[in-house]
């Protein structure tokens, strides 16, 4: 075999092998899809689809098991939405003084410590949420518990934070030169500037931050299961204890008989946060590309 | 050096430049430019890259400023006002002052909006003055026609002239005296290059215009006067015909010969 030849092989071989490596993502997410798929499958038929739709999640009962998903999807709904109250204002205020305002010295001093808000473990932010957060919340609003919905979200918003902070900051920061200039040449100030072109210019890029901070605070486990009180009822009330979809799995999962009724409904949670992630996710990217602020 | 010499008797001036000296930390990048700038005249500056001609058109409304660790040394008169002085308002100088720059830069708005954001930060709310603001503006400019029956649309679809054209209409909009114009035209097709070489004769009978231009024939059509910046020296200025056909020295005449730059 002549040297080219060779080569050309080898050139393929490396190539196959590499493309092979890059691939496992994508069928580590097909595999995940299909398990989820078959262990939570057999619900379909019996007792049936319709069961997921009942208003009570009581899966372990003498009587009667309900499984309706609604006091779930409702709890995780009300403790990200609140979530996302507190965290998108600070983030974005905080990302334009990072990115515009702040001098340099300033910013180095900043980032760092946005970065290990971000680094910080969830059950560790549940032990704070615990003993500090939980035990504010009580005593400001009088309640018998300290554990609800409002302390969930709270602490999420420190987990979301981070993200959105520094999502918002890049799309903040491409934001052209020219377009700045242009407004201060037209006699704006500073803040003007800030809030009339460089924000309303970054925004598709800020959408897409506050989508994928609501994914990762949908998502996110150890926090909301240590501190939102853990009852699954439907509710809107910001000081009610709920219990989230995550921590629901993450609390049962233990105890579940494999192969129950219960276990598949367990995976009928994971298949739906799945999608509800993969969807923000797949949004997120689009807007991003969309306005050309894919990195 | 301020040549008053080669104006006519009753030319008023708008701008007086005294010993400009301008500093990127600590490269200078501007010594000693004394220049003085007609009223209701086209002004070309004109050099090779790097000569300063457009760090000095931005000293003239103090958007240097935005720039870290630089300095302005000597004095800017602009109607007898210097502009670098303590408490100097620069909203107010930016408003008198216009700017259109290099590349155009539409926000990413409606056609409306563009114009109409000059002067809504500036206070004006009622929307029949807005109205009669931007067409008034769009039409100066020369672009009325072409866009007057989409206004609401985003101005990032039109062609590039014409963004060029909508963002000289946005500078007039706020009501400038003077005009200044950084290689207005560097980026634009030939055809787009001569609307906005008419556009500036129409103009000037109403503005006093500064351009910058490294496109020699360009200062030649659309100018009164020139002035031939080299390394951030003022070398000389003069009525447009004399520096293109007899300048005084050595150097401008190498340059518009094509000897370099």
């Amino acid at each position: 075999m002549s040297r080219s030849r060779k080569l050309f092989i080898t050139d393929k071989l490396m190539r196959l092998l590499l493309m092979g490596a890059a691939s496992t993502s994508v069928l580590v997410v097909c595999l995940i899809f299909l398990f989820l798929f078959k262990e939570a499958g057999p619900f379909v038929l019996n007792p049936g689809i319709g069961k997921l739709l009942d208003s009570q999640w009581i899966p372990v009962s003498f009587q009667e098991e309900h499984f309706g998903l609604g006091p779930l999807l409702s709890g995780s709904a009300l403790v990200t939405a609140l979530a996302m109250l507190v965290t998108v204002p600070i983030s974005v205020l905080v990302a334009i003084y990072i990115a515009e305002i702040a001098r340099p010295d300033e910013r180095e001093f900043l980032k760092p410590f946005i970065e290990i808000l971000a680094s910080i473990p969830s059950v560790v932010l549940g032990f704070f949420g615990l003993l500090v957060v939980a035990p504010l919340i009580k005593t400001a609003f009088g309640l018998s518990t300290g554990l609800t919905a409002l302390t969930g979200a709270l602490l999420l918003s420190l987990m979301a934070i981070p993200t959105i902070i520094s999502l918002s900051e890049d799309a903040l920061v491409s934001v052209p030169y020219s377009l700045k200039n242009a407004s201060l040449a037209l006699g704006a100030s500073h803040l003007q500037t800030i809030f009339l072109v460089t924000l309303p210019a970054a925004l598709p890029g800020i959408v897409a931050a506050v989508m994928l901070g609501i994914g990762r605070v949908i998502g996110e486990t150890m926090a909301v299961l240590m501190v939102t009180g853990n009852s699954a009822i439907l509710t809107f009330s910001p000081l009610a204890s709920v219990r989230t979809m995550t921590a629901t799995i993450a609390a049962e999962m233990g105890e579940v008989p494999f192969g129950s009724v219960h276990y598949q409904a367990l995976f009928w949670i994971g298949l739906i946060l799945l999608v509800i992630t993969f969807a923000l996710n797949i949004v997120a990217q689009r807007v991003l590309k969309k306005y050309g602020m894919m990195k | 050096m301020v040549e008053q010499s080669i104006y006519p008797k009753d030319q008023k001036m708008v701008i007086t430049t005294n010993q400009v000296n301008f500093f990127y930390g600590a490269t200078q990048a501007l010594f000693g430019i004394s220049l003085l700038i007609p009223a209701k005249q086209v002004t070309a500056l004109i050099g090779p890259s790097g000569c300063g001609k457009s760090t000095f058109l931005r000293c003239l409304n103090r958007m240097n400023d935005t720039i870290p660790h630089s300095r302005v040394e000597g004095e800017i008169l602009i109607n007898q006002q210097d502009i670098y002085a303590p408490g100097t308002d620069v909203v107010e100088l930016r408003k008198k002052v216009g700017m259109v720059f290099q590349k155009s830069n539409p926000f990413p708005k409606s056609i409306f909006d563009n114009v109409a954001y000059g002067p809504r930060i500036h206070g004006e709310k009622n929307p029949r003055r807005l109205a009669e603001i931007v067409e008034q503006s769009l039409q100066q400019a020369a672009i009325w026609d072409e866009v007057k029956d989409r206004l609401q649309a985003n101005a990032m679809g039109l062609s590039g002239g014409q963004q060029q054209r909508l963002c000289i209409a946005r500078a007039l909009a706020v009501g400038p005296k003077i005009l200044l114009m950084d290689e207005p035209a560097s980026a634009l097709d030939p055809k787009a290059t001569t609307r906005i070489e008419d556009l500036i004769g129409e103009l000037r009978t109403n503005y006093t215009i500064v351009i910058v231009t490294h496109n020699m024939q360009q200062a030649a059509r659309v100018s009164d006067y020139t002035a031939f910046f080299y390394e951030g020296n003022l070398i000389e200025c003069d009525q447009t015909p004399k520096i293109f056909t007899n300048p005084r020295e050595k150097q401008t005449e190498d340059y518009i010969t094509g000897r370099f730059g």
